[in-house]
């Protein structure tokens, strides 16, 4: 005892807690070389680089609400009648996974509310990594060298779709039970191995006894494992590649301008969650999300009207909505295009906004890396593609909502579908020729800035009568602002034979990157930018226009 | 017989005879036709169709024809039944605006005494279903559960989960139970208005209609809990998805724009 108080006595000789704990922790796990490499990593402050930290925020949201879930859920189909807490539900038989969830949401204490967070977690999550990757996408922040994350972050979002698929399939409701069952016919109507495949996933014919206890391990196990392992290699390339940054004064593709991590990003983050968490929360506490006491418990000789997927899979269920009826029959053998070609759709939709990084870095050759993120206005055809993109998911959207725009526009369904058939061609085409118009106005209008100058609206009259309008000329900031980009030259075919006279071959892949590249950067399709010459010329002289 | 056969010839016989037989084909249906309710108060009764009939040929009569027979602009009315009447009527259906795929409730023109008249005027062109009373369409002890099960098996596909409503073809629709009353929706069932199936009792007994408006009532009544909050209008996932997009995410695109605006920077000015 008297020797423990003869050594605390003399506390000035020793370091202070904080830094014996972390010289402990350091000569275990090395945080100090950790720390310094990454403390003061320099983050680019931009509202929109804030898209994929809601995309985390409510991962982890979702994860910790799905633990208190998992607690209380029984992923098990055995029959039970239910007496518990919800009258209209009483002597009703079910599985034990609906009445779980029943008790969940009546019985057990908050688990109406996580289970709300949950899902309108989940339903945010999907939005904020859609909204993500579209600013990724416009921006151009996917090319050299972040090709493999924009891939990382796209799987991330397609196993997103499937973990919130498996997940609303969990309480064998009417609702999701009617959900899994449209699933798995557009299982079956893939050719030859389509019933091979629908007898494996649900252990015999539909539903089985397997399919929640199933679902239940691929949606908190399987798929949330990979993902997490995803997102952390996401990030870890992120901290690699350093963030993309809008071009500017003093910065340039060598460096990044902004607040460290530590200590001002870290707040600004940290603090963040909180609003996230805050915000998903109030959402969840006012507003009801899948009501499965009112849903029913699944059975396969009943249905509803209004069974929607969650949005992410609504476009898929409007491509099938809308398709029509087309069905093969071959020796005895049915093929079944009305629902095999929108299962194909699903997949071609997604892939195509995937590919488009490879695609483009193929038709530019552009090997450099690029740290400056595009405005989408300097390069108005991939700006135009993905508007088309969204276009096209967004009318798949507007036909697995068809009945409820027939009603509550008091349309006919039938004028609907037809709306969606000839707009899943046509809207996409129109999108596209629209957003490049509006990208080329734009960027007529940078050059006309940075020549002419900001209009002032002051009229002036000058001493011989005419009315002039006064233009202010922008600061060199600015000017280098609306300058920086760079822009391409198409691509040419080049000469038919080299300096030795020897004829080139010209393969139909070089053609077309070449007729491609002429569509990107060709004429008419950028406008060139203003050159330093043209400014000078147009400023030194006379003041005015 | 001597006399009957003697007078056989008689200038009268043939009307005697028919005499005979209408007072036995008379006297066998008085014997044996259902007793309706026509019997109890016939003054009152036949009054009352006397009205009806007047008010049918006002409002009516354009689309359904002088005599209820039908033309091509509205069906024969003839075996409807007071029930159809007073649901059509009663939920402002009838008369009709304008034709269309299908005719909208709004609001109620009649009075439930016209209403009342107009169906046993309709009634009277040929039997039907009949209004039912208060005590057939009390849900207060039926069972609501069951009532679910069969809202799930036979409403559901067309009306939604907890009757919302839902599109059909070509601009029909299968509308909204909200704030129908119990006897509207026993009548809709047993009467099958519009483009809606009917169910008469030979497939749905009593107790079932009435276990189904306990369901109604129970799970999209005035008086329905919600517990998880706001219902959005209890359409399920697209709702909830309009939601999400631009509440949800909106309201976090707003935070993430003001804190992304408030920077450690030392202010320039």
């Amino acid at each position: 005892m008297s020797t423990a108080t003869t050594t605390e006595s003399k506390p000035q000789q020793k370091a202070p807690a904080g830094e014996r704990v972390a010289d402990w922790a350091d000569g275990r796990l090395g945080i100090y070389s950790l720390a310094k490499a990454n403390m003061r990593k320099i983050f680019p402050d931009h509202w929109s680089f804030m898209l994929g930290e809601i995309c985390m925020y409510s991962f982890i949201i979702i994860i910790l609400t799905g633990v208190y879930l998992t607690l209380f859920f029984h992923p098990s189909m055995n029959e039970v009648v239910y007496h518990g807490s919800y009258a209209p539900m009483h002597g009703i038989r079910m599985t034990e996974a609906y009445a779980s969830t029943l008790d969940i949401s009546f019985d057990v204490r908050g688990g109406l509310l996580i289970r709300q967070i949950h899902h309108w977690g989940a339903l945010i999550f999907l939005a904020a990594m859609f909204v993500h990757m579209m600013r990724v996408f416009f921006t151009g922040a996917f090319r050299k060298p972040r090709e493999v994350n924009w891939l990382f972050g796209f799987l991330l979002f397609v196993l997103g779709m499937f973990t919130g698929f498996t997940g609303y399939s969990l309480p064998d409701d009417l609702l999701s039970g009617t959900g899994v069952r449209f699933t798995q016919g557009a299982i079956l109507s893939v050719p030859v191995v389509g019933t091979y495949i629908s007898m494996f996933l649900f252990g015999g014919e539909f539903p089985g006894h397997d399919m929640v206890a199933r679902f239940y391990s691929i949606h908190i196990l399987l798929l949330p494992g990979i993902m997490l392992g995803l997102m952390v290699a996401h990030l870890i390339l992120v901290f690699y590649h350093k963030h993309t940054q809008f071009a500017g004064p003093g910065r340039t593709n060598n460096n990044v301008v902004g607040m460290p991590l530590l200590p001002v990003y870290m707040a600004k983050a940290g603090g963040f969650f909180f609003l996230v968490f805050g915000i998903i929360a109030i959402i969840a506490a006012a507003f009801t999300i899948n009501p499965v006491w009112a849903l029913g418990p699944y059975r396969p000789d009943q249905v509803s009207t209004g069974a929607q997927p969650d949005w992410y899979m609504g476009f898929a269920e409007g491509l099938i909505r809308v398709m029509p009826g087309w069905e093969i029959n071959l020796w005895g053998h049915t093929l079944v295009l009305g629902v095999f070609i929108p299962l194909t759709l699903f997949g071609v939709i997604l892939a195509v906004i995937a590919v488009w990084p490879f695609l483009e870095s193929w038709v530019t050759g552009d090997k450099r890396e690029h740290h400056i993120a595009q405005r989408p206005r300097n390069n108005p055809t991939r700006t135009a593609f993905g508007v088309a993109w969204i276009t096209v998911y967004f009318i798949g959207l507007v036909g697995g909502g068809n009945d409820l725009w027939a009603t509550h526009f008091h349309l006919s369904l039938n004028a609907i579908s037809w709306f969606v058939r000839i707009g899943f061609f046509a809207g996409p085409v129109l999108a596209f020729i629209i957003t490049k118009r509006i990208c080329l106005g734009l960027q007529r209008r940078d050059a006309e800035k940075v020549l002419h100058g900001r209009e002032s609206g002051i009229i002036k009259r000058l001493p011989h009568g005419e009315f002039i309008e006064v233009h202010e000329p922008l600061d060199a900031n600015k000017l280098h602002t609306l300058t920086a980009h760079e822009q391409y030259a198409p691509a040419e075919i080049g000469p038919a034979e080299d300096e030795n006279g020897v004829t080139r071959k010209v393969g139909p892949a070089e053609k077309l990157r070449v007729k491609l590249s002429k569509g990107m950067y060709g004429e008419g399709n950028q406008i060139a930018k203003p050159t330093a010459e043209e400014y000078k010329e147009i400023t030194s002289g006379h003041g005015h226009h | 017989m001597k006399k009957l056969s003697a007078r056989r010839r008689h200038p009268l016989a043939a009307v005697v005879v028919l005499l005979f037989a209408l007072a036995a084909t008379g006297g066998l249906y008085a014997a044996f036709a259902p007793a309706g309710k026509a019997q109890a108060d016939e003054t009152a009764q036949s009054l009352a169709i006397e009205e009806g009939k007047k008010l049918y040929a006002v409002g009516c009569a354009s689309c359904h024809g002088t005599g209820g027979q039908g033309t091509t602009d509205g069906p024969s009315l003839v075996g409807v039944g007071s029930a159809a009447v007073d649901f059509q009527v009663g939920t402002g259906r009838m008369p009709a605006q304008q034709p269309g795929a299908q005719v909208p409730k709004k609001k109620v023109i009649y009075t439930q005494a016209q209403i009342d008249q107009l169906a046993a005027y309709v009634a009277s062109l040929g039997a039907g279903p009949i209004t039912p009373t208060e005590s057939q369409t009390d849900p207060s002890n039926a069972d609501v559960g069951k009532g679910g099960e069969l809202f799930r098996t036979n409403c559901a596909q067309c009306h939604n989960f907890t009757g919302e409503g839902g599109a059909l073809t070509h601009g029909k629709f299968a509308p909204s139970l909200e704030g129908v009353s119990p006897k509207h929706i026993y009548e809709a069932m047993q009467t099958g208005p519009q483009n809606m199936p009917s169910f008469p009792d030979s497939t749905m007994p009593e107790k079932e209609k009435k276990d189904i408006i306990a369901y109604v009532k129970a799970v999209n009544g005035e008086e329905t809990p919600s517990p998880g909050g706001f219902g959005l209008g209890g359409l399920g996932p697209v709702s909830e998805g309009l939601f999400a997009w631009i509440f949800g995410l909106g309201a976090l695109i707003a935070v993430a724009v003001w804190v992304a605006a408030h920077t450690a920077k030392a202010k320039k000015s």
